[in-house]
């Protein structure tokens, strides 16, 4: 029992991933403020910012609306973001191998975030709130689809194993996913996904700042804007983790090889942060219409060349 | 039925640097209906002018917008200049022309860094500012000022452009034309800005009209109206340029016919520069004894479209009545056509389009310190300050 607390709570659950998630949005934050000829902030800036939020902002609820539903959102958010880190990561670090199936269990787990965000902005009863809700809830309706066909891809590619631990071992064994045509199809379409589920642009029309003032966070503040952050650091280093455990053949963390690892994990975030900063924010019916149509059709492509072993 | 709701934008909101408030009545994403209030920015400057001396106004119209800050001490000079019926000489029409021209492509510039921003899309945002840097460290190397020239006066300019500043602007100019390559093409090929723009707050022909919308939103929908062209004043019949126009209406065409005029001004520039070679250096001022009893109306062409100054003298050394029109009064009306039926992504992008400005202006006497209470720099250092980086800039270039 104890064992499987320090999972959650120490590593690789909780701190860890939030201390190194948050590291990893820094480094999303400085190579932005590089490419935009600023200075960028400080390596600690990200514990600043949680702090700040945590212990010296107020927290203040909105008058109208549903606080219990306002306020335990982002601690299920929180949970769910964790509880994907952990499962993400234990056969990543090969401590654990999982069972069978976990796989779609990580999925679901990786959704909790984004509902709770929807269900937490309809219940501050804020009209810009619930147009960033609206707004999110379509986005998750239309990335989801096509991020379990990403999975279906990869398992179909592992020789139809369902856990993650056999799909990162089926690598090591013989060569990445992501060496052949199918394997390169499903990186892009699982990067898109990725950039939408963080909600980075062109993807982040749910907070879209200029449009409707952070949308769907307008009324968080204090403590729970602070688990909101903090869950958005353990969905920064979650997110990029799967993705080089489904198709860049996981962690070796034997010797030199540990660099090899932090350069895989870096890389899949310098590309979500070139993304982001040469793009601008797509309107909703276009980010449902490029997953729903042009992401499902590669993706499908993908699934099918992966059937005859390309 | 549906229920309508509001989404508000304003007072304050990061789609607008200025406090003004638009009402979006939005049916889900749809835009039904848009009410707008502007007035949180009144600082009475048609009644100060009339207790001001004609040199002084000078420098309070300057100070209506911190954007176009020469537009309307071009339009008050234009104006006052047909009450006494002044002719002048045709250095002072070319240093007017370099200073407008300048000022219109620091705006736009401003403007395309703005559209990004608005659109999420922060590397042009930045790009475009960093680009602008160079236009406004010549208007220090020439007027010795960033923003707020101070240049304009009856019969006159204040500072001369001296001949051998010509070669240092002339550089900074190419230089700038080859960044500004690489800006335009990065807008104008972006298949997502497309996306984004193409389509978007579609103006017509006849609502322009309807509206009397003036500037770069009119010529996006192919009204060519330039006062530069329409009513010559200073140095433009005697240099080259054309009206860019565009047909579409759209947000991209707003964006595409003010990259394209940026490339116009340069031109313009270019040929004042010339012009400036073959003028007697100093000869920028004609003697003004008195304005005399009369009504003289002046027009000029701001980055954003018409300005319109009508002065009223009665002889004294102050105007009577002093009216101005800025071009955003007009065009900010045209959001009843081009936001209403859209959505909230593209309404805001549309509000954005029209590159309206309400008027404000910020100063600064002290700093000070929020720990110690401490004070940092006074007024007067802090033009020091200023005043040696504009002798640095200076130095750099060779200029004394």
């Amino acid at each position: 029992m104890a064992v499987y607390l320090f999972y959650f709570l120490v590593f690789p659950g909780l701190i860890f991933a939030a201390v190194t998630g948050a590291f990893l949005s820094w480094f999303d934050r400085k190579i932005t403020a590089r490419v935009q000829f600023r200075k960028g902030p400080p390596l600690l800036q990200p514990f600043y910012d949680f702090f700040k939020l945590l212990l010296v902002k107020e927290t203040i609820l909105p008058k109208q609306g549903s606080p219990f539903i306002f306020l335990a959102a982002p601690v299920f958010a929180l949970f769910g973001a964790t509880m994907s880190a952990v499962f993400i990561l234990l056969p990543l670090f090969n401590i654990k191998s999982g069972f069978s199936g976990d796989l779609l269990v990580i999925f679901y787990l990786l959704t909790i975030p984004s509902f709770s965000y929807v269900a937490g902005s309809l219940a501050s009863g804020n009209p810009l709130a619930s147009v960033g809700g609206s707004r999110e809830m379509k986005l998750i309706i239309s990335y989801e689809m096509t991020f379990l066909l990403v999975i279906a891809g990869v398992i179909m590619k592992s020789s139809q194993n369902f856990d993650l631990y056999s799909v990162i071992s089926a690598q090591q064994v013989s060569s990445p996913f992501i060496g052949s045509i199918s394997g390169v199809l499903l990186f892009i379409v699982a990067v898109f996904c990725i950039q939408a589920k963080l909600g980075l642009v062109p993807f982040d029309m749910a907070e879209a700042e200029t449009e409707i003032n952070s949308g769907a966070f307008i009324e968080y503040s204090g403590v729970p804007y602070a688990l909101i952050k903090l869950t958005k650091y353990i969905m920064f280093l979650a997110l990029p983790a799967f993705l080089t455990g489904l198709l860049l053949n996981g962690f070796n963390l034997h010797g030199i090889n540990i660099l090899w690892a932090v350069l895989k994990l870096t890389g899949v975030v310098l590309l979500l942060t070139l993304i982001r900063n040469t793009n601008p924010r797509l309107k909703i019916k276009q980010a449902v219409s490029f997953f729903m149509i042009w992401m499902n059709l590669i993706a499908v492509i993908a699934i099918v060349l992966a059937y005859f072993g390309y | 039925m549906s229920k309508k709701f509001l989404i508000p934008i304003g007072p304050y909101h990061p789609l607008q640097e200025e406090p003004e408030l638009f009402k979006l009545y939005c049916d889900g994403e749809i835009v039904r209906d848009i009410k707008w209030e502007t007035g949180y920015n009144h600082r009475g400057i048609e009644k100060l002018s009339e207790s001001k001396t004609y040199d002084q106004v000078f420098f309070l119209v300057e100070r209506i917008c911190g954007i176009c800050s020469t537009s309307h001490p071009f339009a008050f000079a234009n104006a006052v200049e047909e009450i006494a019926a002044v002719e002048i000489t045709d250095r002072t029409k070319y240093i007017r022309s370099i200073i407008g021209e300048l000022e219109r492509i620091h705006s736009h510039l401003l403007w395309v860094g703005l559209a990004g921003h608005f659109l999420g899309y922060n590397t042009v945002f930045m790009w475009a500012w960093k680009y602008r840097e160079p236009i406004l460290d010549l208007f220090e190397m020439i007027t010795g000022n960033r923003n707020s020239y101070a240049m304009f006066k009856v019969g006159g300019v204040r500072r001369d452009i001296e001949n051998r500043m010509i070669e240092p602007v002339t550089k900074i100019l190419d230089d700038f034309k080859k960044k500004n390559d690489l800006l335009t093409g990065a807008v104008m090929d972006d298949p997502v800005i497309h996306a984004r723009t193409k389509g978007v707050g579609v103006l017509s022909r006849q609502d322009i009209i309807d509206y009397a919308a003036v500037g770069p939103t009119a010529r996006a929908s192919g009204v060519a109206i330039d006062v530069r062209r329409d009513d010559p004043y200073a140095a433009y019949p005697l240099v080259n340029w054309k009206v860019i126009t565009a047909e579409e209406g759209d947000v991209f065409a707003k964006a595409e016919v003010r990259l394209l005029e940026m490339y116009e001004s340069i031109s313009i520039i270019e040929q004042c520069l010339q012009g400036l070679r073959k003028e007697k250096e100093g000869d920028i001022q004609v003697k003004v004894n008195e304005i005399p009893e009369g009504i003289g109306t002046g027009r000029a062409e701001a980055p954003r479209g018409e300005v319109f100054h009508c002065v009223f003298s009665d002889g004294s050394n102050s105007p009577l009545r002093h009216k101005i029109r800025a071009p955003s009064y007009s065009n900010i009306a045209t959001f009843k056509k081009s936001c209403i039926g859209q959505t909230i992504s593209d309404a805001t992008i549309s509000l954005a389009a029209v590159d309206p400005c309400y008027c404000c202006t910020e100063r600064l006497a002290a700093v000070y310190d929020s720990g110690s209470g401490r004070k940092l720099y006074n007024a007067r250092e802090l033009i020091g300050l200023s005043a040696d980086r504009t002798s640095e800039l200076r130095n750099k270039n060779d200029l004394k």
